[in-house]
């Protein structure tokens, strides 16, 4: 199977081409619209801030490639959030896949912490990216930026309240967490998405 | 729900593990990129790797292993020990590590954190400090507990966290190595002073201990090195009586 892995400015793109290998995939990292538009599945990463971020693939023209893709594309934290409408990190407009705007996490309590950081479960798993394994099963959260619950959702957590711990339109897939370093259960969710 | 995290750390020297006792003693314990497969397939949550020999030694060597921990692991892991300035980061981020603890460098250099924090995130940068109990204050040290800091605990981890620190490593040398308990009272104060999440160190000889960690501590993950590392607790059986203590864990994938 050919996967690629789009190649820009964020962090940590390496996790994900280790866990591919992990399953037996040589991914290709690229910012090549041709090589993306041939592949057969398509992941956008992400660790960083959605400004600078934004700005980036804007000046690649990786926002106009992303956004015209055809092929199952999945999205992965902050390439989740940058796949939203717009978002309250750094006031910055996304690729508008998802209609649905990125917000910041406020603490309702003392032990509300902010960044989410760690192993939280998933509910209301929709079929597809998911199967019926992964409800209640726990995967690895980092992010102080959510999207909320919407028509697009396709799995819930709840932390300070419940938000889109995954999204799905149309081949679009999108997922909060990073599956690349979930364990077991993250392995089967990314081995769904190279089933699609 | 959130679930409390249990972390083994191995500190590297030469890509072997070892484990300090009150830091100056050391026991070999293995192969860090083993011993960390195993942890993580025994239902570890996360890893801290730390390179002890840093300042003194080339560091090659040390991301060379973070590249093979890479490679291997599908959990988190956080590197540690030598990191100065931002180009230490970059190799260490570059080489597949998720996170990085600072620790005197921050001290000497509280700067360092929103430089981190503005390149690559606040989830990215952990604000390890060791301090000890002395004069009915907590102070921190510098230098792997060798020298006095002259800083406070509770106002320095504040200001880490103003600057962008993402989580606190918080290490008791009053309790380290002693296996008598966690420092709970001092960790229930950062958590009720921090808006982030705070990682105990130092103490854990028992599994009630780790239970008190959260419960009384409300520390948000539990560190540990050598009652893994001699067996002395299996991080699975640790999680079954957590969970049975009604404490939330991540109980699957694991081997039994």
């Amino acid at each position: 199977m050919n996967v690629a892995i789009v190649k820009y400015n964020a962090g940590n793109i390496c996790s994900v081409v280790y866990a591919l290998k992990r399953m037996g995939i040589e991914p290709v990292v690229t910012a090549d619209a041709e090589l993306l538009q041939k592949a057969d599945k398509v992941i956008f990463p992400g660790v960083g801030e959605a400004h600078t971020t934004m700005r980036h693939l804007k000046q690649q023209g990786l926002d106009r490639v992303i956004c015209r893709l055809r092929q199952p594309v999945l999205g992965i934290c902050l390439g989740m959030q940058l796949m939203c409408r717009f978002s309250d990190e750094g006031q910055v407009d996304c690729l508008h896949i998802f209609d649905v705007d990125v917000k910041r996490f406020a603490p309702c309590r003392q032990e509300d912490k902010v960044p989410h950081i760690g192993w939280n479960t998933l509910e209301e798993v929709k079929l597809g990216l998911f199967d019926s394994r992964q409800t209640g099963q726990s995967v690895y959260f980092v992010h102080s930026y959510y999207v909320p619950v919407n028509t697009c959702t396709a799995a819930t957590t709840d932390y300070i309240h419940p938000f889109s711990a995954a999204l799905q339109r149309d081949n679009f897939y999108a997922v909060q967490f990073h599956p690349e370093k979930s364990g077991t259960v993250g392995e089967a969710i990314l081995k769904n998405f190279l089933n699609l | 729900m959130l679930a409390k995290r249990i972390i083994p750390c191995l500190d590297v020297k030469d890509a072997m593990t070892v484990k300090g006792v009150n830091f100056v003693n050391f026991r070999d314990a293995g192969d860090a990129v083993e011993l960390g497969a195993r942890y993580s397939r025994e239902g570890a949550d996360e890893l801290v790797y730390l390179d002890i020999t840093a300042s003194h030694e080339g560091r090659k060597t040390f991301t060379e292993l973070v590249t093979k921990v890479a490679a291997r692991l599908n959990i988190p892991f956080t590197v540690g020990g030598g990191i100065n300035e931002l180009s230490d980061v970059d190799r260490l981020l570059g080489a597949g590590a998720d996170k990085v603890s600072v620790n005197s460098a921050a001290l000497r250099n509280p700067r360092l954190i929103e430089e981190i924090a503005t390149h690559y995130g606040t989830q990215v940068c952990v604000v390890a400090v060791d301090a000890r109990y002395e004069n009915n204050r907590w102070m921190c040290y510098l230098n792997g507990g060798r020298l006095p800091a002259g800083r406070e605990l509770l106002p320095w981890v504040t200001e880490a966290e103003d600057r962008g620190a993402g989580e606190i490593l918080f290490t008791s040398m009053t309790h380290d190595g002693v296996k008598q308990g966690y420092a709970n009272e001092a960790l229930a104060a950062l958590a009720s002073r921090l808006h982030i999440s705070v990682i105990a160190s130092g103490g854990a000889g028992t599994k009630e201990h780790f239970r008190d960690a959260f419960l009384y501590g409300k520390a948000d993950a539990a560190l540990a090195a050598s009652v893994f590392h001699f067996g002395e607790i299996h991080i699975g059986q640790l999680k079954t009586y957590l969970a049975d203590q009604d404490i939330p864990v991540r109980q699957e994938g694991q081997e039994v």
